[in-house]
């Protein structure tokens, strides 16, 4: 059976957390911190300068930046990457990313569905989910 | 004494809280009684406290552990299977200006009662206990990642069960269906205790679930032997990764919706109310969440118990091991698009059913490759029938029909007509008991003789496996059909009388599984009994692939005098062929960890916390709460966890084991 993406190489120990990275660490936390605050910044001055006329185009680049900042953290402060825990780190991360996203989007999805077979009620107020 | 001071010392448990006017209910209670005196009266007059609790109550063992969940299991299986009874019973009967012998209100206590136990209480432990047993010594570790977060989880599902339990006695249990759905199980609807009773079980038991599936993830992640890569797991293994990951994510979910329905009852929230925005599908819609993913957790391992026995049993490699592999994989992620099928009749419209039914139909591809993967290893294989493999057998022929009826109510307008009908209740116990259960019986049959040392008794063994395959087909057959018909489901009185005959021979089916279940309990009797004639010997009574089978039977307490090492899929197979030698000398001290009672005091603390919260004696539940904090604390102290066995006692240990690995090795 030949070796496969998954495989975890017993001899990789790496004891305490963190400990192995040493100065290479202090640099990312550097990189981190930088990035964290311009994506914070952005935003700010995005809303309060009104920079953007139209607010879905200002909320949608919050977003993006929000998802951007979450990354940042994960990478640079949780060092995630590709190597640590023979990659399981990695994977443990994307796969709870995936059920999250699942679970609420799915149930957001599911629950402004709700009434749509059903006859119209008199009652306006009797919506999904307010 | 005031109704207030009562009130305060022991909220709304009252003496009307106690069923002694309800005959069937203080009949069982007599029965618990004397039967619970006639065991504590044994084991005080053969002194074995000391020894329940030194070697197993506070054991860190995985296989004691696993042994305890099995047991669990087991006495929990008796009481569902008389809830189940029960039931047949009442259905059988109750036609026309018969009424039967259950009153609505206690017959809604027994369905809810039967669901909630067996999914929680019966499969879940079973699982987990087959998983904690075997899963170390098939990786070729000396215990589980956590060993001490493994006894909390045993005895937090046990505090569950046991909250479960009391509310035969004391107060009532839920009437509300196995999921207690909103707003039915809200404060309007359900003010009594049931409701309570049920969260309060099912939270407790579920952080001993999480936990335990954290630690089995962890366990397979970290610490298999030297050599044994992914792709050299065993597929058992396999299927324990994948169950135990799903459950990691799907048991929050469940937690959540229980908690937020703990809100609504008990500070007055309104998340699933029906007024004030309250929104109960959304109770349903998490509960599902859960629900649906938590099947596979149940039938994975199933799976995996399948692989390993059609394997030794034909004497083959497994067909298609990384096919097995990626379908399991598959099943793990696919598991988790397909819960709103369970409420098709919510009223969503086409795009969400239809997403949710085809993505329904889908799981059965990987599901299919699986049974091909099993008949293409049995193919041209040198086969031994012998219990373990008849159970494989008769779990193909059922399951596939089971599987047949559940795409057949995957496609949304079939589930419109048969939504909460019988039919449905045919199809999940098609699958739950010629899936899991059946799968269940096939490993405890299997590892038996690894934990005890001797074969179950085949006759009796034989009666068992006869019982349950014939008594499940005749039980649930005429179900099929009248919920085909249109029967609904948790109804306790029928007006037309054509129905009966059906209900008549779904109780006589119940009848030959209790012979089953009569047969599986005197195969561990009768086992015992002929324990000489059925001794194995050598560790490897069925010509096993995989490493549990290269230690003793029972093995020590370290499983492994030394970690083996792994150069194929079937380590065990590739040992013996290649002539492996165990060694004689050479011992080194083994690290392993402690025993400790904390599990069990968290486990009473959970459990007096719960009762306390269920019958509002606040004092009580915020004296168990602190109680509980201080101990958890406290035990983080507690440095003195490990201990190491002496290299000269793991030497006459294995001397003792020598004459009976002489033929193994």
């Amino acid at each position: 059976m030949s070796t496969h993406s998954l495989h975890t190489p017993r001899d990789t120990d790496i004891g305490t957390p963190g400990s192995a990275h040493g100065h290479d660490s202090r640099r990312s936390y550097r990189i981190g911190v930088a990035l964290s605050i311009l994506l914070t910044v952005v935003p700010f001055w995005l809303v309060m300068s009104k920079a953007l006329p139209n607010p879905t185009a200002t909320a949608a680049i919050i977003f993006v930046l929000a998802m951007i900042q979450i990354v940042v953290h994960v990478v640079s402060f949780l060092h995630l990457d590709t190597r640590s825990e023979g990659g399981w780190t990695l994977l443990a991360f994307l796969f709870t990313a995936v059920i999250v996203v699942l679970t609420i989007a799915g149930s957001v999805w599911v629950m402004y569905h709700l009434n749509a077979n059903m006859m119209p009620m008199p009652d306006a107020a009797m919506g999904p989910m307010h | 004494m005031t109704d207030i001071h009562l009130k305060m010392i022991f909220g709304r448990l009252t003496w009307e809280s106690f069923p002694i006017h309800e005959p069937i209910l203080f009949g069982t209670f007599v029965v618990v009684v004397l039967l619970g005196l006639a065991i504590v009266g044994a084991v005080t007059w053969y002194r074995l406290w000391g020894y329940f609790w030194h070697e197993w109550f506070t054991s860190v063992d995985h296989k004691r552990i696993g042994i305890m969940y099995v047991i669990l299991g087991i006495v929990m299986l008796l009481r569902g299977f008389a809830d189940a009874l029960m039931m047949r019973a009442q259905q059988a009967i109750a036609f026309g200006a018969n009424e039967g012998y259950l009153p609505a209100h206690h017959y809604d206590q027994i369905f809810t009662a039967h669901g909630t136990i067996m999914i929680f209480f019966v499969a879940i432990p079973l699982v987990v206990g087959i998983i904690n047993y075997v899963m170390p010594l098939q990786i070729g570790a000396r215990d589980v990642a956590f060993p001490f977060l493994n006894n909390l989880s045993f005895w937090l599902t046990a505090a569950g069960a046991a909250l479960t339990m009391i509310s035969l006695f004391v107060g009532e249990f839920a009437r509300t269906g196995w999921l207690s759905y909103a707003p039915l199980a809200g404060l309007a609807y359900s003010p009594d205790t049931g409701v309570d009773y049920y969260l309060w079980s099912l939270q407790i038991a579920g952080v001993g679930t999480t936990l335990s599936a954290i630690n089995m993830v962890a366990t397979i992640i970290k610490m298999r032997a030297p050599g044994m890569t992914m792709m050299k797991l065993p597929v058992f293994c396999w299927t324990a990764l994948c169950s135990n990951v799903l459950a990691i994510a799907i048991f929050p979910a469940l937690t959540a919706a229980f908690f937020l329905l703990m809100l609504d009852r008990y500070v007055g929230t309104n998340f699933f109310t029906n007024d004030l925005g309250g929104a109960p599908m959304m109770y349903w819609n998490m509960v599902w969440i859960w629900g649906h993913p938590e099947v596979y957790v149940l039938v994975l391992p199933a799976f995996g118990i399948y692989s390993e026995i059609t394997s030794t049993f034909s004497g083959k490699r497994l067909f298609g091991y990384s096919s097995m592999v990626y379908a399991t994989v598959v099943i793990t992620i696919l598991s988790y698009l397909v819960w709103l099928h369970h409420f098709f009749t919510m009223g969503a419209g086409p795009a969400v059913n239809s997403f949710f039914g085809i993505a329904t139909m889908v799981i059965s591809i990987p599901t299919g490759a699986k049974i091909f993967n099993w008949l293409f290893t049995m193919y041209r294989g040198d086969i031994r029938f012998e219990l373990p493999m008849m159970w494989v057998v008769a779990f193909m022929l059922t399951f596939v029909v089971g599987g047949m009826t559940g795409v057949l109510l995957a496609i949304p307008p079939a589930d419109f007509v048969l939504h909460n009908s019988l039919f449905l209740v045919a199809h999940f116990h098609n699958v739950i008991i010629g899936g899991v259960v059946f799968g269940l019986f096939a490993a405890i049959v299997y590892w038996f003789p690894k934990a005890f040392g001797f074969k179950l008794d085949p006759f009796w063994g034989k009666v068992a496996f006869w019982g349950w395959v014939v008594g499940y087909w005749v039980a649930w057959t005429p179900i099929y059909v009248v919920g085909l018909m249109g029967t609904a489901r948790r109804v306790r009185h029928f007006d037309d009388p054509s129905l009966q005959p059906y209900f008549v021979i779904a109780a006589i089916g119940g009848l030959i599984i209790l012979v089953g279940i009569l047969g599986f309990v005197m195969s561990i009797v009768m086992g015992f009994v002929k324990r000489a004639e059925l001794r194995d010997t050598t560790g490897d009574p069925w010509n096993g692939r995989t490493l549990e089978w290269s230690t003793t039977s029972p093995p020590p307490a370290y499983n492994f005098a030394f970690l083996p090492v792994v150069h194929d899929l079937d380590a065990w197979y590739d040992m013996k062929s290649r002539g492996y030698q165990r060694p004689a000398d050479g011992f080194r001290p083994i690290h392993m960890p402690k025993n400790t009672g904390t599990g069990v005091i968290l486990s009473a603390l959970a459990f007096t916390l719960g009762f306390g919260m269920v019958w509002y004696i606040w004092w009580l539940a915020l004296l168990s709460f602190v109680a509980l904090l201080a101990v958890s604390i406290g035990h983080t102290f507690n440095l003195n966890r490990d201990t190491f066995i002496p290299a000269d006692e793991v030497a006459s240990t294995e001397d003792r084991r020598q004459p009976q690995l002489g033929m193994g090795a």
